[in-house]
């Protein structure tokens, strides 16, 4: 397997003890679980994730004074249209997605490209919890404590070149794991964008886990992306390719319909939606709306990437 | 009959019971507020498509006494219909009228929706004996208004879908058949089927 930055193993690339300790310890426990579900000792028939704890978080990276909204809702109701097109489909779906082993293509204008195995693109970033608002273009929103590192950080490593100024993802796209994508209901795989300073902006993050936990499947495991100020089906799940470029990159809900959703697809509530008031959004789990706030209320860190530009035109 | 009639009325507030318990258990899952909407707008959609269905049906020998359940089962949609409308105004907007009207203004889905509503309306008001009687057959053509209704409220399903076009084919595909078989039904007798 190309992996071709750093061909030489050092001592920090052996697996320390513990976590191999802790693995054996996850498999072990996945292994219960699992036989509880064949047993059918699944109480309700209630579909929720798997429990597996992440160790070595830094916690509190980015925190949030707002009630985080429950792991439980957080997990059983998602937008994730390769596991069914109904809010609580992935939850249900999600068990055919094997996430490991799973590796990532990093290609285009960089000047290490190559496949690297999750492993690899994990090693050298520490785990970071980060608290963010997340605002659906549905006008729903949630806040979430997400696990994971900076993509700039990840991006650095693989050394973008003078002409790159995008950055493309794509999700996995094998029916078989991901059965939402046997019908064409969007053109997969999903793919997602981003301007090269947003992606290297310190608030975009690829994240690993939430709740102190690994992503369950639904939530777009084991790789996806968060950036909190734009709406959320810009966070692309599962992804397996990251793609540095010269050209903006063909995003799917934009390709699905132009007129509705943007590339830059910023958390905006001047900008008025056909189908959703985005003035205002309800809070999962609270009753009166609230005031959708420009840049999803990062404005003061990010706003400055737009100065300049007619952001009506640019939605 | 009167006695049918009632256990009909007893079976379309099912689903409202089912709904009402869901909401008492907090089993209506993470936003339970578009749950009861969209609950109460699939119930009148299906009372308006089961409505459709009484007339096709009837003409099957032995089944015409069908005909004295289609009442109940128009007023069950509208039922299922003002609680989807209450629904958006009080549990999705808590009664701000100004967005309220913008959103009716702004969206083509929602001022297709209320139109729906807003043809049901006379529809279930002159449901009454006594409207019946007065209106004589005027009554019936008013209450061909169900058909225009319908497909108003199937079209305000596509356009609030935003990519899954399934569902909506589906009842698209239903109230095809109703309403083809009234215009197959017409050209056949050249008379309204009522």
């Amino acid at each position: 397997m190309p992996f071709r930055w750093n061909p030489e193993l050092q001592s920090q690339d052996i697996t320390p003890e513990s976590w191999f300790r802790e693995r054996r310890r996850l498999l072990q426990g996945a292994a219960v679980v699992g036989a509880g579900v064949l047993l059918g000792v699944e109480p309700f028939g209630e579909v929720t994730a798997k429990s597996e704890p992440l160790s070595d978080v830094r916690p509190g990276v980015v925190t949030l004074d707002e009630a985080q909204t429950p792991f439980k809702d957080a997990t059983g109701y998602c937008n994730f249209y390769e596991l069914g097109s109904g809010k609580e489909d992935p939850s249900r779906h999600g068990g055919k997605l094997v996430t490991d082993p799973w590796s990532v293509l990093i290609d285009g204008e960089v000047a290490r490209p190559g496949s690297v195995s999750l492993e690899e693109l994990l090693k050298p970033h520490p785990l970071e919890e980060r608290v963010y608002r997340m605002r659906c273009v549905e006008a729903w929103s949630m806040v979430i404590p997400w696990v994971g590192f900076p993509l700039g950080d990840l991006l650095k490593r693989f050394e973008p070149t003078p002409k790159a100024r995008y950055v493309a993802f794509e999700t996995l796209h094998d029916p078989k794991q991901l059965p939402g994508q046997s019908r064409n209901v969007l053109q997969w795989p999903y793919r997602e964008g981003l301007r090269l300073d947003e992606a290297m902006h310190p608030l975009t993050i690829l994240a690993v886990g939430m709740y102190g936990q690994r992503l369950p499947n639904q939530n777009g495991a084991p790789l996806r992306l968060v950036v909190p100020w734009k709406y959320g089906f810009k966070g692309i799940k599962s992804i397996v390719r990251i793609t540095l470029t010269e050209q903006q990159p063909v995003t799917s809900w934009n390709l699905q319909a132009p007129e509705e959703y943007g590339f830059f697809a910023n958390v905006n509530p001047e900008v008025p939606h056909p189908r959703w008031e985005q003035s205002s959004e309800r809070r999962l789990g609270e009753f009166r709306r609230r005031e959708t706030l420009p840049f999803n209320g990062y404005a003061a860190q990010v706003a400055s990437l737009y100065a300049g530009m007619d952001l009506a035109r640019y939605f | 009959m009167a006695r049918v009639r009632r256990w009909v009325w007893l079976v379309s507030l099912i689903p409202l019971a089912w709904l009402a318990w869901g909401a008492w258990q907090g089993g209506l899952g993470a936003n339970p507020v578009e749950r009861v909407i969209r609950f109460c707008g699939d119930w009148a959609l299906w009372g308006l498509l089961l409505t459709l269905t009484v007339t096709p049906l009837r003409r099957i020998p032995g089944w015409s006494g069908l005909i004295r359940y289609r009442r109940m089962l128009g007023l069950s949609a509208f039922f299922y219909a003002v609680l989807h409308v209450t629904g958006y105004v009080v549990l999705d907007h808590f009664f701000a009228w100004q967005t309220i009207l913008k959103d009716i203004l702004k969206r083509p889905y929602i001022t297709i929706g209320l139109t729906a509503f807003l043809l049901l309306v006379p529809l279930a008001i002159t449901s009454t004996r006594g409207w019946i009687r007065r209106l004589g057959s005027a009554w019936q053509k008013l209450h061909r208004l169900i058909y225009p209704a319908s497909v108003l409220v199937v079209i305000h399903y596509f356009m609030m879908v935003k990519a899954d076009y399934r569902a909506p084919l589906v009842h698209a595909g239903i109230l095809g058949v109703l309403l083809g078989w009234r215009v197959g039904w017409w050209l056949w007798h050249r008379q309204p089927v009522g």
